[in-house]
């Protein structure tokens, strides 16, 4: 087995020894699974699908809607914020940003202290 | 010398720590992060890119001096803002000014060039010495003003004079509008006059000396964007064959493609994958087999892929399986869910050769690093730290402590900084040194003299 040599960490290939490994392996990993499962009863089937990809695709979108802003600029009181739900509109998410919400970017015009 | 594989153990070889640079206090600004590290070809520069859209390079000094006991040391040779932050208002998306990547390019005269990416546009930048002055000019006083035609009497010939040495960074192409994606790789290309840009759902080859055309090679993006099922992560060129590349993919795939088959590659040469077992799938499957880096071996016969755990090896003659998998932290299994939870399970690992390719070196969580030697199947574990950085002291082998009973100067699993992630790491091309970006701090380490 290659737990013998104790300086190794490299699998071997043979057939037998990795169904071994990974049997080990599945445990703490269901064990995970569970765990988040149990947090998180509604996460998807399919982690790898398209709302976690699609999510990837779309960073760095920002979007202002002058309608929404002005509106509560005005404080309306019965205006429903829109919510996210699960499976839809990943973008928007449930905030309005205001233009103070949004991060001032400035590009950093200072040297960079790696060449202190 | 690189022959040496250099991985500790035994009275062979050690590392010990050579210089660090950056910031000693605790509070880090976002732009100070290093996002790429790159040593050029001869290993005499040594660029990295951060956060905020800088580039610093170091040079190495020459040996000259025969007072110090190390190596030449590497100092600032030249900084400059290569991209800053914009906002595309067609599309309401904010582009970082990040660097994702810097790959230089092969000197071919005094100047080095080389290419600097973030998300969107990649810019090609020349880095030139100026160590002489013309003197003397008829039109031009010392200052530099104008002087009066009409008082000039006599003409000169100006005269060439030594001054300080400046390095003046320009940028010379600027490749842009190419990705409606983000750009997670760029790669030169053998023939030194191609290079491939790639991003989550397109590769576009380019030519160095034209900026507004690309060809588009590898398309991936479905019809429909609900069938959307894997993105490209990392994408290189083979180091001699200028016809063939790799892409890696969130599904832990490689695809190798050959230009010279078809215009464009959606169909590939070769499939690389590792069967997977199907009794051990969990959620966390495909997250954790997504490939964060793929790095051809300098002889261009093998294939490094980084995943989340692991390191594995491939021959590209053999397209079932790698010939080598190196566990980089397997700890980590069982703190998959708060990984998750944290988003340190999507953090991207880069990985790199060693000059023989006969070691491979990683980074992990807790500024620790790794290295394996392919040969004597021997790997360390050493961490960049500060309490560690007295000029060539040697580094301490790290050990993480997985199950109940800790060791004396052995760290827990549950211990571990996530925050301190080395996810940059370089190899010097011919010699043991490599260069470690721990967040804000590059640490250069090299092997003992005796």
């Amino acid at each position: 087995m290659s737990s013998e040599n104790q300086e190794t960490e490299t699998q071997q290939e043979s057939g037998e020894e990795k169904q071994d490994t990974q049997e080990k392996e599945s445990n703490p990993v269901k064990a995970e699974e569970a765990k988040l499962k149990a947090k998180y009863p509604n996460l998807g089937q399919k982690p790898g699908g398209s709302d976690f990809l699609m999510k990837r695709l779309q960073k760095g979108q920002k979007y202002f809607d002058s309608g929404d802003y002005n509106m509560a600029k005005a404080k309306m009181k019965n205006k429903q914020l829109p919510t996210a739900g699960p499976d839809k509109n990943l973008v928007t998410g449930d905030h309005i940003p205001t233009p103070q919400d949004l991060p001032q970017r400035k590009s950093s015009l200072v040297t960079s202290k790696l060449a202190g | 010398g690189a022959g040496n594989a250099g991985v500790g153990g035994g009275n062979d070889f050690q590392w010990c720590f050579s210089q660090v640079k950056g910031a000693i206090d605790e509070d880090v600004a976002e732009a100070d992060i290093i996002s790429t590290v790159e040593f050029n070809y001869s290993g005499d520069l040594l660029a990295t890119g951060d956060k905020g859209g800088r580039v610093v390079i170091f040079q190495r000094e020459q040996e000259g001096n025969n007072r110090s006991h190390s190596r030449g040391e590497y100092n600032v040779y030249s900084t400059f803002q290569s991209h800053e932050p914009e906002f595309d208002y067609l599309k309401s998306l904010e582009i970082e000014e990040k660097i994702n990547k810097i790959r230089w390019l092969p000197q071919q005269n005094a100047a080095h060039f080389l290419l600097s990416t973030n998300d969107k546009t990649i810019k090609l930048w020349k880095i030139s010495e100026r160590d002489k002055r013309a003197e003397g000019y008829n039109l031009k006083d010392e200052n530099g003003r104008l002087r009066d035609p009409f008082r000039i009497t006599s003409l000169r010939v100006p005269v060439l004079k030594p001054m300080d040495l400046m390095v003046e960074a320009s940028p010379r192409r600027i490749f842009a509008n190419a990705h409606t994606y983000h750009i997670n790789s760029i790669s030169v290309n053998s023939d030194h006059e191609t290079y491939l840009s790639a991003d989550d759902l397109r590769i576009n080859l380019w030519h160095l000396e034209i900026t507004d055309r690309s060809f588009n090679i590898v398309d991936i993006k479905p019809a429909n964007m609900e069938e959307l099922t894997e993105v490209i992560t990392a994408a290189e060129c083979h180091p001699n064959q200028c016809n063939v590349f790799v892409y890696s993919s969130s599904k832990g795939t490689i695809r190798l493609c050959d230009m010279r088959a078809s215009a464009l590659c959606d169909r590939h040469s070769k499939f690389f994958e590792e069967p997977e077992d199907p009794s051990s799938r969990s959620f966390f499957s495909e997250i954790i087999s997504s490939i964060s880096d793929v790095k051809f071996s300098h002889s261009g016969r093998y294939m490094m892929t980084r995943d989340y755990l692991s390191v594995k090896v491939w021959d590209l003659n053999m397209e079932s399986r790698p010939v080598e998998t190196y566990q980089v932290h397997e700890y980590l299994r069982s703190k998959l869910c708060s990984l998750y939870e944290n988003d340190c399970i999507f953090d991207k690992f880069e990985c790199c050769w060693n000059g023989s390719d006969n070691a491979i070196m990683t980074g992990s969580y807790n500024n620790f690093f790794r290295m394996f030697d392919r040969n004597t199947r021997r790997d360390i574990t050493l961490e960049a730290s500060r309490e560690s950085s007295k000029p060539r002291a040697i580094l301490k082998p790290r050990k993480v402590c997985t199950g109940g009973k800790r060791k004396k100067d052995e760290i827990s699993v549950d211990s571990l900084d996530f925050n301190k992630k080395i996810l940059h790491t370089a190899w010097h091309p011919k010699e043991n040194i490599i260069a470690v970006a721990a967040t804000n701090n590059l640490y250069i380490f090299q092997d003992k003299i005796n």
